[in-house]
């Protein structure tokens, strides 16, 4: 603890612990969460799978996990949405050139695409809980012959707090999904639903044995969407949540992340409900 | 020991030296079971005179006693309050440093090669399952990698175990299976002293053969089988390990979980006592000029607050809910994780609690 | 890219000064300091004042008369980011002793003319009267953490002070845990890390004088205590030092009569 910080001290060799990026774009979502546009300064490609995270550094502030919330097939430029709330969230939207963001990554499982596929599709999204769901809707959308009917489901506390408005607009446009939006506190200007977003499971009908759902939001959130997909008949194997917990290597060395028999990180994020039915919504596990 | 296929050696007590010596010739730096502050502790040893003879230790909850007894016996103790964590991954660690422009910086290994002499059977199996934990998997944690790869441990079979070891229960003593280069019994008796080895490596056999021993004779493996044979009926405290995981699961609100949480002080020694609580954090460092930035690893434990957090408060926020995720980590999601118990029954966690929270009796209390 | 260099007051209250000195014992990095920041206000140190408002603002003492109530008051109007320095600005020191007796006998007994001295009630920490940021722990405060929150402050994070219990940094120094091993009471298991496990490192018992960690379960402590064959008085004694006014350890009587 007690020596300096310096690069004199220890005998060291360099080598790439992560990859240094720059921020090409910061986008405004919301007044505290914006989405920052990575570039790999190495120009390698960067592949992800929908619902995968990254470890984003802020230099001399520290690292957190951000969800990966951009276009799978965009190669060039990397998505993060990210909520202002501590100092490395706030040293990370503030980054700009020459300064750099530390990345480490692709982490964690993704979104069951695959399996889904030739089955309809419910996406259920809470607050930045839309963040990894992003790219989950965008890859359906491209793959849209291979789903069946597709809805999406989505509330945010006020309409301020609405992520990504010019998609959500477009995808209320589209005739091949079922998009419905609820804030829990209208304003003045809000013609939309008012309500948590489990009201609007009474507006759809789901096929309970052709649906797989994919929820991602606050835990009580996610219980309470548990409920009603269950009560639209889906069985735990087709109900699928991203989890979040204290990630701090990504790697599932840590420890940190544990949820029951699994690390989030490496096992993770995105669990069927029959996986972890057993500790879902327990207090304190 | 009655199978002959395999050839033990025998070396004379007053010559156990000549293995710290041979092994430090050979490069190693040396790490054995020494006295301080009254108990056994592992450090760094220059002659086989610093490890400790003649001592005993007596163990129940929440307390430790050596005794000196007037015998040149060297290993009348079993574990002390270190494991081989200690060594082998170091509580503070230096992972990298990141200069302003980003380009970043591992410390460069010294090329130390580790010993450690006096290992216990219920140790080298924590190795084993810190191997599964920090190598195994699909990521490798490399501060363990470079110090555990070209380790030598010298094991000690436990022919006088102590009262808070429950190795027969999780199978990992009281007689090293595997994981050593060469195992050693001791072997006192009031005509002699000398030490049975049994060598497992190619690296063991390099050092043996530099030690001038012996063959061990059929009336020593003979005595050596008694001594076993006894050693194992001294082991008294048992866990049942039959069902104990699906126990657990089933039993996760049970009552006693809060009754432990009264007493449990959340103060972290038994995760850094556990030979095989893994749990580690990093913290961010930086100059006060901002031209560098650290990052180093420390050992962490599940009963901090801090453990758990996310944003918006941390999960884990009762003492009860903390040890239960520990207690239940050891000896049920463990083996849905990596196959095995997370517990060597080592005793230490029952040991070194200040209050002598004792895991054998929770673990029962729940199930029951 | 032109840093604004940080302003810095440093203040005292009822105290020793110790806290203080931790900051200019800083001596491998006093110099460097002086160059990231601004020592705007700081009287054990310099008599050259400059005006406020702060960046952030150090300080040390409790609370213990009507004029530190208003002063402290107008120093958290002065400073962007206020922080608590110390066992007496974070738990009322070793003088909140008196706030288990009466301080107009105390009074009596050292100043001749006692109705010359206004005094509060009680000796208190800073929190009790303003919102404070950060609270370093300690008698005195370990001058790393000093400098690993001047650091962080720099950086634009979160200061790396640890919550937890002083046993975890014990243990990880590999020391001999003196409870267990010799029987020696130590408050080390409900006390916060920060010190380096000063005490135990010399076989001695810790006396708590970085306060409560987190969750310290006191009442299970004291059991262990009282085992050991210490009595309830000499018990609620040891709690009852530098930081025994913190919320979790003056409630140690009652605890242990439960």
């Amino acid at each position: 603890m007690k020596a300096k910080v310096t690069l004199e001290n220890t005998q060291t060799l360099e080598v790439e612990v992560m990859r240094k990026c720059s921020v090409e774009e910061v986008i405004k979502e919301t007044p505290d969460t914006y989405t920052l546009m990575l570039k790999p300064l190495d120009k390698k490609e960067y592949n992800f799978v929908p619902g995968q995270f990254n470890m984003l550094y802020a230099f001399g502030v520290g690292e957190v996990p951000i969800s990966l919330s951009g276009d799978p097939d965009e190669k060039r430029l990397i998505a993060h949405t990210v909520r202002i709330v501590g100092a490395v969230t706030n040293a990370l939207v503030n980054t700009r050139k020459p300064g750099f963001i530390g990345l480490r990554g692709p982490f964690g499982n993704g979104w069951p695409l695959e399996k889904a596929k030739g089955k309809d599709v419910i996406i259920v999204a809470g607050g930045i809980g839309l963040a990894p769901l992003r790219p989950a809707i965008y890859y359906v959308l491209k793959h849209r012959k291979e789903y069946g009917k597709f809805f999406f489901l989505y509330g945010a506390r006020t309409p301020n707090d609405l992520l990504y408005k010019k998609e959500l607009k477009e995808w209320k446009s589209r005739f091949d999904m079922d998009t419905f939006i609820t804030v829990d506190a209208g304003d003045e200007k809000w013609t939309g639903n008012v309500g948590v977003v489990t009201t609007l499971f009474k507006r759809i009908r789901l096929d309970p044995d052709n649906t797989y759902a994919f929820v991602c939001g606050p835990e009580i959130m996610m219980k309470f969407t548990v409920l009603e997909l269950r009560n639209q008949g889906l069985t735990d194997d087709k109900i699928y949540i991203s989890m979040e917990r204290n990630m701090k290597c990504g790697m599932g060395l840590c420890g940190h992340c544990q949820f029951g028999p699994y690390f989030v990180c490496k096992d993770g994020p995105v669990f069927s409900m029959d996986q972890i039915n057993r500790f879902f919504g327990r207090r304190e596990v | 020991m009655s199978s002959q296929q395999k050839t033990y050696f025998a070396l004379d007590a007053e010559m156990f030296g000549n293995i710290i010596d041979v092994l430090k010739d050979l490069g190693y730096t040396v790490y054995g079971p020494t006295e301080r502050d009254g108990a056994i502790v592992y450090d760094v040893l220059d002659s086989a005179e610093q490890i400790a003879r003649g001592l005993y230790d007596e163990q129940s909850p929440g307390r430790y006693k050596l005794v000196k007894k007037n015998d040149k016996r060297y290993f009348g103790y079993v574990v002390g309050p270190q494991s081989p964590k200690y060594v082998l991954y170091p509580p503070q660690h230096l992972l990298f440093k990141v200069r302003k422009d980003g380009k970043t910086f591992i410390p460069q290994s010294d090329g130390k090669k580790i010993a450690i002499v006096g290992l216990r059977p219920c140790d080298l199996k924590a190795i084993e399952i810190l191997d599964n934990v920090l190598l195994k998997g699909p990521y490798k944690e490399s501060v363990y990698e470079a110090l555990r790869k070209d380790a030598v441990f010298i094991a000690v079979n436990c022919v006088e175990p102590g009262n808070n070891c429950f190795c027969t229960s999780m199978n990992t003593g009281p007689f090293a299976q595997s994981g050593y280069d060469i195992c050693i019994t001791e072997f006192l008796t009031d005509r002699s002293h000398v030490f049975i080895l049994d060598v497992m490596t190619n690296r063991g056999a390099e050092v043996v053969n530099r030690l001038g021993c012996r063959n061990a004779t059929a009336e020593e493996l003979d005595a050596v089988s008694r001594l076993m044979e006894e050693a194992k009926n001294k082991v008294r405290k048992r866990l049942n390990t039959e069902n104990l995981k699906d126990d657990l699961y089933k039993n996760i609100e049970h009552p006693n979980w809060n009754e432990v949480g009264n007493r449990c002080l959340a103060c972290g020694n038994c995760t850094l006592v556990c030979p095989t609580c893994f749990c580690s954090s990093v913290f961010d460092k930086s100059s006060l000029s901002m031209d560098v930035a650290e990052r180093w690893g420390l050992w962490d434990s599940c009963f901090s607050i801090d453990y758990s957090y996310i944003h918006g408060g941390s999960i884990r926020q009762s003492i009860m809910s903390r040890y239960r995720q520990w207690l239940m980590h050891k000896l049920a999601t463990w083996v849905d994780q990596f196959g095995t118990f997370g517990c060597v029954g080592c005793g230490r966690c029952i040991t070194w609690c200040p209050v002598g929270i004792d895991i054998t009796e929770e673990a029962n209390r729940v199930r029951g | 890219m032109a840093r604004k260099i940080p302003k810095i007051a440093v203040y005292k209250f009822a105290s020793c000064d110790g806290c203080q000195l931790s900051i200019v014992d800083l001596e491998d990095e006093l110099l460097e300091i002086g160059q990231r920041f601004e020592i705007a206000y700081f009287m054990e140190v310099t008599r050259a004042v400059k005006k406020g408002p702060y960046d952030v603002g150090l300080v040390e003492g409790s609370i213990s008369t009507p004029h530190d109530v208003e002063l402290i008051k107008s120093i958290r109007k002065d400073c962007k980011k206020l922080v608590a320095i110390g066992a007496c600005a974070t738990a009322g020191g070793i003088q909140a002793l008196r706030n288990w007796a009466s301080v107009e006998e105390f009074s009596k007994y050292v100043y001749a003319k006692p109705e010359y001295i206004q005094t509060l009630e009680k000796s208190s920490p800073i929190s009790e009267y303003v919102q404070v940021d950060l609270e370093l722990r300690g008698c005195p405060v370990n001058k790393y953490q000093l400098l690993e929150v001047l650091s962080a402050l720099l950086a634009g994070r979160k200061p790396n002070t640890p919550t937890y219990s002083v046993c975890m940094e014990c243990k990880r120094k590999g020391n001999v845990c003196v409870t267990v091993a010799k029987g020696i009471p130590c408050l080390g298991p409900v006390v916060q890390a920060g010190c380096g496990a000063l005490c135990p490192t010399y076989s001695r018992g810790c006396y708590g004088c970085f306060g409560p960690m987190e969750s310290p379960n006191v009442k299970s402590l004291a059991s262990k205590f009282i085992e050991l064959g210490m009595d309830k008085k000499d018990i609620v004694l040891m709690f009852r030092e530098f930081t025994g006014w913190s919320k979790e350890f003056r409630e140690v009587d009652r605890l242990i009569e439960e």
